[in-house]
């Protein structure tokens, strides 16, 4: 089995202080893992990394076995790359429907046509009223996307995030800021969006990680200090001193 | 399909109008200020490109629509000596050509980012055009300008373009395609693109489009129409100035597309044409129009930023609920109000303005089919008491209107919200 993902020997600083201290990864292609670790360990710097808005101090990534430090994050995207973002990121003034064909656009070989009418883009608009469905905002289709209420701009997220057809697919907190009911819905729709691709996701609640990932690795102090099945992970000593022992406290 | 029906409909009456109006307003001043207002709509409709639908505030967009006039009258200038074959109503193309590739020039390198920093470079490249107009005057004729005679080009088929009316159909028939080509770009991928590189341009790049790329082409298509608006602009004067290209020139086109609105894809329309008319009718009436114009520019942005159109669209969902009726008594008592503060403003400014500019010994001033004496008191206690009295009525007032406004509305707050 390929790598979809591969990270060697990754470092980050901004000024004086190092926040990625040398990290090693491979996730295989189809694999869902998890990244979790404790406020501060770097894990947004990481998912900066792999996604490329930001640029490396040293150190590869590697995509699916090619090299794609320091490329543009629509060059990455292109490649089959997608992610969600923490801080909801959509496009606000226009409807949901739009939001998600704006995911769909470059995919479908559409790029920078100015000769198609979008209304008359049959695949792309069929595709996107699919993705609707999936994360259950088709009722929501025509609102402009700005109104939507939290969950529902998180779920938008994720559908522009799957629009494109990605087949690695990186999720940033997709659960954060939701209760309960929320959260064990988006984790049925992220498992169903992502049967047979690869998923990199940071979480910080523990029921989705353990429920959703095939592999956790742990981050503290900008190194991975255990990487594993969930439950070797649960067992790991050094783990549970570093994090898990810290959510019980 | 009833919207698509309607939005057609909107296009079948607009293209009606613009025939009929020179049969109604057949004088040729009014044909005159037709004209302007054809020209107008396109360059307010090319600004509204960058600014409404891809979020970059440009403050020399003049540029594109005086270079596009500038090539375009050399190019009528060569025709016209014979040095070549060019009909005439293909002249505005060359602008937009020429618009397209300053575009092109200027955009690789200013449209990296939008916000502050797309919005100083364009005011720098506006300041450097206009500089370089008075610099190289072979190319721009200097303060005079360059001239040209549109009857020295070919025939189109047999029409000659003689006399206003051609002219006019010629003009407006450029305005209704560049304004439907326009429209049509807007519903394109890249054309939505622009939207989303205007809502979130982070976001943008992370489902496969560069963002620097969307922006670009956007700005080539708005200096591509602009370039058409600087084309028509140099076949209806015959002339184009150092005034085409200035920073004047792209302050009136920001004015026309904020006064109409920047939301809407007719905003600038409503713009250009409201614009128009207080240039042309109003400075029939006083010296200081433009400075009424700057007012509306002000109260626009402060008290109706989504513009004419926005308060037009403002008042659909409550007119379809039949209930238009219940703001008239409201509307009333406060425009009265407002009406009074505005005479009075408008009083002061006129005195005001005839203090600074009278000969010696003149001391009446006509105003409103009225004289008034400057040098007494009177006039001034009555313009200012209208003006202060109507302002605070016009606020007390205020709440009552709002008031009703509400209640009128079918979704209460949610029609406010774009």
């Amino acid at each position: 089995m390929t790598a979809a993902i591969e990270l060697v020997d990754l470092r980050k600083s901004f000024g004086p202080t190092a926040v990625i201290r040398g990290v090693n990864l491979t996730v295989g292609e189809g694999e869902r893992h998890a990244i979790i670790g404790p406020n501060g360990a770097g894990k947004s710097t990481l998912y900066n990394l792999i996604t490329a808005k930001y640029a490396p101090s040293s150190g590869r990534i590697r995509l699916r076995g090619q090299d794609v430090t320091s490329r543009k994050p629509y060059e990455i995207n292109r490649m089959g790359l997608a992610r969600s973002f923490q801080v909801t990121n959509i496009f606000p003034r226009m409807s949901v429907f739009e939001n998600v064909r704006c995911g769909t656009l470059w995919s479908m070989n559409y790029r920078y046509s100015f000769w198609h009418d979008v209304d008359h883009l049959e695949d792309a608009n069929a595709r996107s009223r699919q993705i609707l469905q999936d994360i259950g905002l088709a009722a929501r289709a025509d609102v402009p996307a700005g109104v939507l209420s939290y969950a529902e701009q998180r779920a938008l997220e994720i559908g522009i995030t799957i629009a494109g057809g990605a087949e690695v697919i990186l999720l940033d907190e997709p659960t954060a800021g939701m209760n309960r009911a929320e959260t064990s819905q988006t984790v049925e729709l992220v498992r169903r969006i992502t049967e047979g691709r690869t998923l990199v996701m940071v979480e910080h609640d523990m029921s989705v990680v353990f429920g959703l990932a095939d592999r956790i690795s742990v981050l503290v102090y900008g190194e991975i200090i255990a990487s594993g099945p969930p439950d070797e992970i649960r067992g790991n000593p050094a783990v549970r001193e570093a994090y898990l022992g810290e959510e019980s406290a | 399909m009833s919207g698509f029906a309607r939005r057609n409909a909107i296009w079948w009456a607009a293209l009606v109008l613009v025939v009929l109006l020179p049969q109604v307003a057949r004088s040729g001043a009014s044909i005159a200020v037709l004209d302007q207002m054809c020209i107008m709509v396109i360059f307010s409709l090319s600004y509204n490109m960058m600014l409404g639908q891809g979020g970059m505030l440009s403050f020399g967009h003049a540029v594109y629509y005086g270079l596009g006039g500038y090539v375009a009258i050399h190019f009528m200038k060569m025709a016209g000596g014979g040095a070549f074959f060019l009909p005439l109503p293909l002249v505005p193309l060359i602008g937009g050509i020429a618009g397209l590739a300053f575009g092109l020039v200027f955009g690789s390198f200013s449209t990296n980012r939008a916000g502050t920093v797309f919005a100083m470079i364009s005011l720098g490249i506006g300041e450097l055009i206009a500089a370089s107009s008075l610099i190289f005057v072979k190319f721009s004729g200097g303060e005079e300008g360059i001239t040209a005679d549109r009857t020295g080009l070919t025939s189109f088929f047999g029409i000659h373009f003689r006399g206003e009316v051609p002219v006019y159909y010629l003009i407006a028939g450029w305005m209704m395609l560049s304004a439907w080509l326009m429209y049509r770009f807007s519903r394109t991928p890249v054309g939505r693109m622009a939207n989303a590189v205007r809502d979130n341009p982070e976001r943008v790049e992370f489902v496969g489009y560069s963002q620097k790329q969307i922006r670009l082409i956007t700005f080539m298509a708005a200096g591509f129409f602009a370039g058409i608006a600087g084309g028509l602009f140099a076949l209806n004067y015959e002339i184009v100035t150092e005034e085409a290209v200035n920073l004047t020139t792209s302050g009136v086109v920001l004015l026309q597309a904020f006064i109409g609105g920047v939301g809407f894809f007719a905003g600038p329309v409503i713009g250009a044409v409201v614009y128009t008319l207080l240039q042309t009718l109003l400075s029939n009436y006083t010296e200081i129009w433009a400075f009424y114009v700057g007012l509306i520019f002000v109260a626009t942005v402060m008290y109706a930023p989504t513009g004419l159109t926005g308060l037009i669209m403002m008042h659909l969902p409550i007119a379809r609920a039949g209930r238009l009726r219940s703001l008239a008594l409201p509307y009333l008592r406060i425009g009265l109000p407002a009406l009074a503060c505005a005479l009075g403003v408008i009083g002061l400014l006129e005195l005001l303005h005839f203090l600074s500019v009278r000969a010696t010994g003149q001391a009446v001033k006509r105003l409103f089919w009225m004289k008034f004496d400057v040098d007494q008191p009177l006039p001034w206690i009555v313009f200012a008491a209208l003006a202060l009295g109507g302002f605070l009525v016009a606020r007390r007032m205020a709440p009552r209107l709002a008031a009703a406004w509400a209640a009128a509305n079918p979704h209460a707050q949610g029609a406010r919200a774009r």
